[in-house]
């Protein structure tokens, strides 16, 4: 392959990727790598590498969007993002050391975990109306904008918050994704942050938590500029397109087969990764 | 609706176009570069099966400038990528800015730690 075909070919890939990741929120890293490693033959690092630099592409790109609902909490998104910038310099370091073939393992497992999460109807969130005592002092509480009024919230355990989104940052920083679904288990589950206020503060999150990867990925060369160019570009486009349409079509079917496209991801990488391939 | 409130708000506002404008521009230095790269190297077969690591001007921030201002094409993208990476070091930059007008020393001091971890990540690991 020459460098315009594959230019080109990674282009479009990538921009499927943003544009299905926009459209489902499941976002489109988590398919990314396995795209380069097993449609592509790219080194699994170079593409943890493209995939880091447009994981922070979309998260700033959406990010105006976002602001302008006021749903996101910055003091929540601030005090987590010690932990997960934490973890993704840890998982930054681990991804030089770990074999790729183990990399690829722990890709596919959590590639298995997003696609149980998409599939599974969102449950119903108890709210407490005691407030716990160290998000009030953490200041953590708030309120989001409900077609009631206003709608007060109060944020619990805040440890076992910090403690997953420290994972979460981990595994964004050893593959290269946004890990959307951890913060999810962190914020949604343990936490108890209502769902429109933790998509939004953990986009606002991925961005940062990426950005303290992605440092050190450039500073060891796992950046390639042949392979995150297209990647990079493909999927911005695509994230954005993807997020204006996201409100006028239904998205149900699409993400029952982007559930199913992660699936078959899933038993791919781990294969490749059992057998040794990657 | 508090004061704080409102101020947050008014932050949050600014960081969004921030990103925004820090995201396009990256992104039209990438494709500028890109334009270079597959004008002159398009024909050149690639193979990125075996990882070779990037030669020392493609990842550090100096190697970056050096490289992007002969116009190189490889240069110019990797040069994007750093202003990419760079969008959400302004936005934290900002937020400690916000969180010190508001007096909210604790949030600042969290902020802060936040930053020191991605300029380490970007200056200190190479």
């Amino acid at each position: 392959m020459n460098v315009i075909e594959f230019s080109f070919l990674v282009g479009v890939g990538s921009f499927a990727a943003g544009f299905l990741g926009a459209l489902t929120g499941l976002g489109g890293g988590v398919v990314l790598v396995p795209l380069l490693t097993l449609f592509f033959h790219v080194n699994i690092r170079y593409a943890i590498g493209a995939s880091l630099v447009s994981v922070i592409a979309t998260s700033s790109g959406a990010a105006a969007a976002y602001v302008k609902e006021g749903f996101s909490n910055i003091r929540i998104g601030m005090f987590l993002e010690i932990a997960t910038t934490m973890g993704a310099l840890l998982g930054a370091y681990l991804a030089l050391k770990v074999p790729t073939h183990a990399i690829a393992i722990v890709f596919g497992l959590v590639l298995l975990y997003s696609a149980y999460l998409s599939g599974r109807a969102q449950p119903p969130q108890p709210q407490h109306p005691q407030p716990d005592p160290l998000a009030t002092r953490l200041k953590m509480n708030g309120s989001y904008p409900s077609p009631d009024g206003l709608k007060p919230y109060f944020i619990r355990r805040v440890p076992a918050g910090f403690s997953i989104m420290f994972g979460a940052g981990t595994l964004s920083g050893l593959l290269g994704i946004g890990s959307g679904a951890v913060k999810v288990l962190a914020m949604d589950q343990a936490m108890r942050i209502p769902f429109k206020v933790s998509t939004t503060t953990s986009n606002f999150m991925i961005g940062v938590t990426a950005a303290a990867s992605a440092g050190v990925y450039l500073s060891r060369g796992y950046i390639d500029p042949g392979v995150a160019m297209p990647v990079m570009l493909g999927v911005l486009a695509g994230s954005l397109l993807g997020a204006q349409l996201l409100l006028k079509i239904k998205t149900r079917s699409v993400r029952s087969i982007f559930t199913v496209v992660i699936l078959l991801l899933a038993v791919e990488m781990l294969y490749n990764g059992l057998a040794g391939r990657i | 609706m508090k004061l704080s409130d409102w101020t947050d708000q008014k932050v949050e506002n600014v960081i969004g176009t921030l990103l925004r404008v820090g995201v396009l521009t990256s992104a039209f230095v990438v494709f500028c570069g890109g334009t270079i790269y597959l004008a002159r190297h398009g024909r050149s077969t690639v193979d990125y099966r075996i990882f070779q690591g990037e030669p020392a001007d493609y990842r550090q921030i100096s190697g970056i400038v050096r490289e992007a201002l002969h116009l190189s094409g490889r240069g110019i993208i990797q040069l994007g990528l750093l202003l990419l990476i760079a969008t959400p070091i302004a936005r934290v930059i900002f937020a400690l800015f916000g969180f010190a007008a508001e007096k909210d020393r604790m949030y600042a001091c969290f902020t802060a730690i936040v930053l020191v971890i991605l300029l380490y990540s970007l200056l200190g690991t190479s």
